[in-house]
């Protein structure tokens, strides 16, 4: 793909799409952001930087990226809360393969159901993003976080 | 052990009169009391324990520190240049600004920033600024000795790549305060090279001993962490048990045994065909491989004060909880691989690292279970916690795992340590 005005105007839309499914508890529509064999991570600026191969949160193929949203409706417990998500420009750059690399700073603030609101991550999205279809969808999609320290819990993918 | 200690109820502004039941009662003011948390500064984490620093793998190389907390108090771990491990408190003994401002690196000698008092990496004085003055004038007295100033030393003990440090001459030495159930742990998963291969932390907003608790607390698992049930993930830990440390019941063992290993010869190193039944939709997640021949495959060990390792599946790690203020505590992971994993075997300890931490499956509710317990215990300091499931007693038991009895265990060893006992 090239880096068109109108490949930013589909990125941004699917960066929304992605961030508002998860802000609208609507995580069951997650997984359609992901090719099959799509990779999500999320993991640190320290385990980056230290070359740390494991990340905090990660799943591997469409199974494990569908299993996430499973577990996270049926099996795990917390308490109720939701993201906002709060997304920068991304910087695009054009891979030899036909797929984009795109790298954008993220805010997500987190309000639990009492009203309690915090800044819960601050992050880098590192993307790979490829057509399929016609449609864009993450190949990979790396949640870097900046703290190493994760606050009660993670659950909600960022 | 101390046997001079001052009743802990003199040293409390409000005495503490743990109720007559014993271990099988905790009054919830322990988890809210600022002033018992100095006590444990005093008693335990200055007291005659080993508290964990580091693993020996962190800082390899001759130069290289670490900087860590026993309690709150922060300490520096070095390698010195003749390949010793020391540590001392990260505390300059000229005015008490932190020495090192960075959580890991490699230096010769440690300068504090705000005077350059200089150290070697023992916590030695070596150079003071301006010790002669200026043009003559100035400088410290003529009686000023180097030698007589250092990084206040805690000694320290090396055990299968563990490194420990205590800052009492009390402290039995390290095989002894660990004892042997624990010892044997630590060989059968530490004595092979191995490397971190992750890291993050976790922030829980309560008292570090509700996780002390927590990690030593059999009988919630299968009920909080729903997992494994919810996706008919069959039970591999049918056989299993709960071991006490002696003579002090304060470390202890929470293992458990796959049931049956009925894997053709073919498949005996990797084994997922146990996941035929399950809801996953992506089982690849716990495929593992045969690792020991005690065909332990889930272990939690558990050390006084505030150290935990597990070993899930393959899933190797070290979980070292330190206390941030009486509400609020630093859960640290760091997981483990060995030197010698294939890439398949690391693969799979990655996928397995999924489990447990953070965001982990069997793992995420502990980041918001305990905090529930410090909201729920708020000014019900008189009220106390019931501990009797698996009975009364403190003994190791091979029975059961939905027991109480290693909390009781821990609170056992608490309580004598603080002076708090009957």
């Amino acid at each position: 793909m090239e880096i068109t005005p109108e490949l930013r105007g589909r990125v941004d839309d699917l960066f929304c799409d992605y961030a508002f499914c998860i802000d609208d508890d609507n995580p069951e529509i997650w997984p359609d952001f992901f090719t099959d064999d799509g990779l999500y991570e999320v993991t640190t600026r320290e385990a980056d930087q230290r070359a740390l191969p494991m990340a905090i949160m990660r799943c591997k193929g469409m199974g494990q990226i569908r299993d996430r949203i499973t577990a996270l409706r049926k099996a795990n417990i917390f308490e109720d809360h939701h993201y906002n998500h709060i997304i920068s420009r991304p910087r695009l750059t054009a891979n030899g393969d036909g797929s984009v690399h795109a790298r954008t700073n993220i805010v997500v603030y987190r309000t639990m159901h009492d009203g309690k609101q915090e800044r819960f991550v601050v992050a880098s999205y590192y993307d790979e993003i490829v057509e399929q279809g016609g449609v864009l969808k993450f190949k990979k999609r790396r949640v870097v976080l900046d703290s190493r320290r994760v606050d009660v819990l993670l659950v909600y993918p960022i | 052990m101390p046997d001079t200690i001052v009743p802990a109820s003199e040293s409390l502004s409000q005495p503490l009169v743990w109720p007559a039941e014993g271990p099988t009662r905790v009054p919830f003011r322990v988890y809210h009391d600022p002033e018992i948390l100095k006590l444990e500064h005093e008693r335990i984490f200055r007291g005659a324990v080993w508290n964990y620093l580091c693993m020996e793998i962190e800082i390899p190389n001759k130069g290289d520190f670490k900087t860590t907390f026993v309690g709150e108090i922060p300490v520096i771990v070095t390698h010195n240049r003749d390949g010793e491990i020391h540590a001392m408190v990260n505390r300059c003994a000229h005015k008490g600004a932190l020495v090192c401002l960075t959580e890991r690196g490699n230096k010769q000698r440690l300068s504090c920033v705000y005077h350059s008092w200089t150290y070697d990496l023992t916590g030695q004085l070596r150079g003071v600024a301006f010790q002669d003055g200026l043009r003559g004038k100035g400088g410290m007295p003529e009686d000023f000795d180097l030698s007589k100033h250092r990084l206040e030393p805690l000694r320290v003990a090396v055990y299968n790549g563990i490194v420990f440090g205590t800052f009492s001459d009390e402290t039995p030495d390290i095989e002894t305060f660990l004892g042997k159930t624990v010892c044997d742990t630590l060989k059968r998963n530490f004595s092979r090279p191995h490397k971190i291969i992750g890291y993050h932390s976790q922030i829980i907003h309560n008292n570090w001993k509700l996780y002390a608790e927590n990690v030593r607390d059999s009988y919630h698992a299968t009920l909080l962490h729903t997992f494994y049930t919810t996706f008919k993930i069959n039970r591999l830990d049918m056989d299993g048990g709960m071991i006490l440390a002696e003579p002090i019941p304060w470390h202890s063992l929470s293992y458990a045994k796959r049931a049956t290993i009925q894997e053709d010869e073919g498949y005996k190193d990797i084994h997922s065909a146990q996941f035929d039944e399950t809801a996953l939709e992506g089982p690849e997640l716990l495929q593992s491989f045969h690792e020991f021949d005690d065909n332990i495959t889930h272990m939690i060990q558990s050390n006084f004060p505030n150290l935990t390792f597990q070993f899930t599946l393959n899933s190797l790690a070290v979980r070292h909880f330190v206390p941030k203020g009486v509400g609020k505590t630093e859960l640290h992971w760091y997981y483990i691989g060995y030197e010698d994993d294939t890439p398949e075997q690391e693969e799979m300890r990655i996928n397995q690292g999924n489990l447990t931490g953070a965001a982990g499956y069997v793992s995420l509710e502990d980041g918001c279970i305990n905090e529930f317990v410090q909201r729920g215990s708020h000014f019900s300091e008189g009220a106390e916690e019931f501990l009797e499931m698996g009975g009364k007693t403190v003994e190791s038991s091979e029975a059961s795992r939905a027991t109480e009895v290693s909390i009781r265990g821990f609170w056992t060893g608490y309580r004598d340590i603080m002076g708090f006992g009957g």
